[in-house]
């Protein structure tokens, strides 16, 4: 490969560049990661062990932008719609860790597969009025194998009977659960009372020594975190593998500007990069792969002005998140453990109440989605909600908003709409003087309505379990809340982004091809949640690095997975 | 000595932690916590290399390991920019005014304390309220900075022998000794 610096050049190195750079390393091919932030995960020399940087420090991990970006060098916007002007909010948007290892630096590891009917929604509960559902262009008996691969990679901790409504799976979790929470086991037992179904979650934090990291010590320091001890295996795993291979070399702090085409304008022959210094430079290769995140990637293909310019950045969507919390008269220690040790799917797989609930509200169906059992955990965001005065400290003493607090958060599916988009911000810049991502976006009712039936029947199995006061809210907030109080930011503070290179068979509505290639630069491989053409109830990352491990062994020419379901 | 603040300045502020975070039972109280040896800190940041903005890692030495807390990060030049962009103000630089001019910390305290009147530490603490309360925005940065400085690691000022977490019965930084399984589990 004389003529080109690498066979392929990945842009980001979190858990979709991670993947797909295992994946092509170890099939022999070279690659060059581009990674905008710091590295603070691993060390790029052999053995390539760990920087020692991230620790249980609440101010520098969630006060101080630690793993970025921060958003006064990258600021991004936000509107509802254009009658709110070009924008209402410039800052933090959805921002995941600008760092090697991305979005699965921060991530407190619940790693839930989708189910079967995930990927034919449309087809199979019909179409929802101002939304655009589309089936997927994979179905999950295709997806299966690359799941199973995913969690063996990664290392899933999990129990593979324990969710009734989970899909069919080839084989156990490659580990056990790891240590149930308190108030988790006790919301859980509640839930059961109530009709409800949790399992312990499937969480990607070593519940034993496996590969060559530690066993999780449940130090609490879990989601908006790194891992100070390697317990978390996303995406520090597939990262070691391909350095160790020798042909995988990772560039951060290195922003990445442009996709750079042929003469033909149908392939691309590389990327245009500035350094720490802010200079530029090339990198040639056979093939890109872009794994910025659903964000950065359509701000990218923006700039290059790749990708189908009438879908490029549109159906963004996120979870609309309902948090039900309930004040308990006694101590829960929410502090120790993985942040989220119990899911449950109900919502997703609606009853008879919620069905009539959606028809009564004007919808032919709604679908929430997973609710996670946790609690608060850190003191500064405590105490920052809380008012100054005599309250803050009677209150920090009794802790009713962290120690005493049970927490349920519904991930709800959110319809993909083509006005809910990002694209370029036409004033806003970043350090580096380039265009800020702008993000436009308003819920659909299927969302905000769902969240209202759910978010009272949380409340219900709180107050059971023991919450002398219970209350809820959402994120973005709800739209008569929206209008009642003058909020700073009515951004959603989900950090699931999706959507916004949605992939599908024809070239003309979608972004991507079923294979994760540009349609009209097919030597252009999007590996993140960019493609995902809907966004389920439950969290994309699994998905993503299955979907990663899917396209990255097409691209190398090695033969699909495959897998037997047990009969 | 104060880094950053003057010694009146100091004792202002400790005094207003005071009425942002009082003293009650066993919580010592935003300026018995150090609150403003926390805020001097951050406006003297770079009074130090590096400067005081991330406390380094993996472990704090309280519970196992060696202590490495009190050995801060260095910051690449961008981080360096953004951090005494917020600090410091953009005073009149280009690369620090991209999206407009920027009020630093610095200025903010400078001034919000002067506000506050040469006498506030004189004044009873009904007045020192009223005062307060006339400068929001200046109340609003105390209180986020007075909220870090009680509750982060002692490393940055704050939370003087720790007191601010065993007032509230939090743990801190448990690495890498962590948590067993029955403490996680279990109803204590």
């Amino acid at each position: 490969m004389p003529d080109r610096d690498c066979d392929a050049v990945i842009v980001g190195t979190g858990p979709a560049g991670a993947t797909v750079a295992e994946v092509l390393t170890a099939a022999g091919w070279s690659v060059v990661m581009l990674e905008k932030g710091r590295n603070h995960l691993l060390s790029l020399d052999a053995p390539f062990g760990p920087m020692g940087h991230v620790s249980n420090d609440e101010l520098k991990m969630h006060h101080r932008h630690f793993l970025g970006p921060d958003p006064w060098l990258e600021p991004r916007t936000f509107r509802r719609d254009e009658s709110d002007g070009d924008r209402l909010h410039v800052g933090e948007v959805n921002n995941l860790p600008s760092t090697v290892g991305g979005g699965g630096m921060h991530a407190d590891g619940k790693l839930p597969r989708f189910r079967e009917n995930d990927f034919h929604a449309a087809s199979e509960h019909g179409p929802i009025e101002g939304a655009e559902l589309v089936d997927w262009p994979v179905d999950y008996d295709e997806i299966e194998p690359y799941y199973a691969e995913a969690e063996r990679v990664v290392g899933v901790a999990g129990d593979a009977g324990a969710n009734p409504f989970a899909a069919w799976r080839s084989g156990p979790y490659p580990m056990p659960p790891g240590a149930d929470m308190f108030c988790a086991v006790l919301t859980s037992e509640v839930a059961t009372k109530h009709g409800f179904h949790p399992y312990r979650a499937p969480t990607g934090v070593n519940s034993v020594e496996y590969d060559g990291r530690a066993a999780c010590n449940n130090c609490g320091f879990c989601a908006f975190f790194g891992c100070p001890i390697e317990a978390k295996g996303d995406p520090v795993a597939p990262l070691r593998h391909a350095l160790r291979t020798g042909l995988c070399d990772i560039r951060p702090e290195s922003y990445v500007t442009e996709v750079l085409l042929d003469g033909t304008g149908r392939k691309a022959r590389g990327v245009r990069y500035l350094d720490v210094n802010g200079e530029a430079h090339e990198v040639s290769a056979r093939h890109v792969v872009l794994g910025a995140g659903a964000f950065e990637t359509p701000r990218l293909l923006l700039r290059s002005e790749i990708g189908n310019p009438d879908v490029v950045g549109r159906f963004l969507m996120y979870h609309f998140q309902t948090f039900a919390l309930g004040i308990f008269p006694f101590r829960l220690h929410a502090h120790r453990g993985r942040a989220v040790t119990h899911l449950h799917d109900d919502p997703i797989v609606p009853d008879d109440l919620a069905l009539a609930a959606a028809r009564d509200a004007g919808l032919p169906w709604f679908r929430g989605g997973i609710v996670e059992h946790g609690g608060a955990s850190h003191p500064i965001s405590e105490a920052i909600h809380l008012p100054p005065g005599p309250e803050h400290t009677r209150l920090m003493l009794a802790s009713p908003m962290r120690d005493r607090m049970a927490a349920f958060t519904m991930q709800g599916e959110d319809m993909p709409q083509a006005t809910n988009r990002i694209d370029l911000d036409p004033h806003v810049v970043d350090a580096w003087g380039i265009p800020a991502g702008r993000v436009t976006y308003s819920s659909h009712r299927h969302e905000v309505e769902c969240s209202r039936h759910w978010a009272p029947r949380l409340e219900a199995v709180l107050r059971d379990a023991g919450a002398t006061h219970t209350f809820s809210a959402t994120s973005p907030p709800l739209p008569e809340h929206a209008a009642r109080r003058r909020m700073p930011n009515l951004s959603p503070i989900s950090r699931h982004v999706m959507g916004t290179a949605r992939m599908g068979s024809d070239p003309a509505t979608s972004v991507c091809d079923p294979w994760q290639r540009l349609h009209d630069v097919d030597n252009v491989v999007v590996a993140d949640s960019s493609v995902f053409p809907t966004s389920t109830g439950y969290g994309p990352t699994l998905t993503i690095v299955a979907l990663a491990i899917r396209a990255a062994r097409a691209l190398a020419g090695l033969e699909p997975l495959r897998s037997v379901r047990p009969a | 000595m104060p880094v950053w603040l003057t010694e009146h300045e100091h004792a202002v502020v400790a005094a207003v932690a005071d009425r942002l975070i009082p003293p009650y039972d066993e919580h010592p109280g935003g300026a018995a916590l150090g609150v403003a040896d926390y805020i001097d800190g951050l406006l003297g940041a770079f009074e130090v290399d590096p400067p005081r903005i991330w406390a380094g890692g993996p472990f704090s030495g309280r519970a196992g390991g060696e202590s490495s807390f009190d050995q801060f990060m260095t910051l690449s030049p961008l981080e360096e920019l953004a951090w005494r962009t917020r600090i410091e103000g953009s005073k009149g630089m280009v690369e620090r005014e991209r999206n407009g001019d920027v009020i630093g910390f610095q200025q903010q305290y400078r001034e919000g304390i002067a506000a506050l009147g040469r006498d506030f530490l004189d004044v009873t603490p009904e007045e020192q309220d009223t005062r307060l309360r006339a400068q929001r925005e200046f109340k609003r940065l105390l209180y986020a900075h007075a909220c870090e400085g009680a509750y982060a690691a002692p490393e940055y000022g704050g939370n003087r022998s720790l007191a601010g977490w065993t007032a509230i019965q939090f743990g801190g930084d448990v690495q890498p000794r962590g948590y067993t399984d029955e403490e996680v589990t279990g109803r204590e």
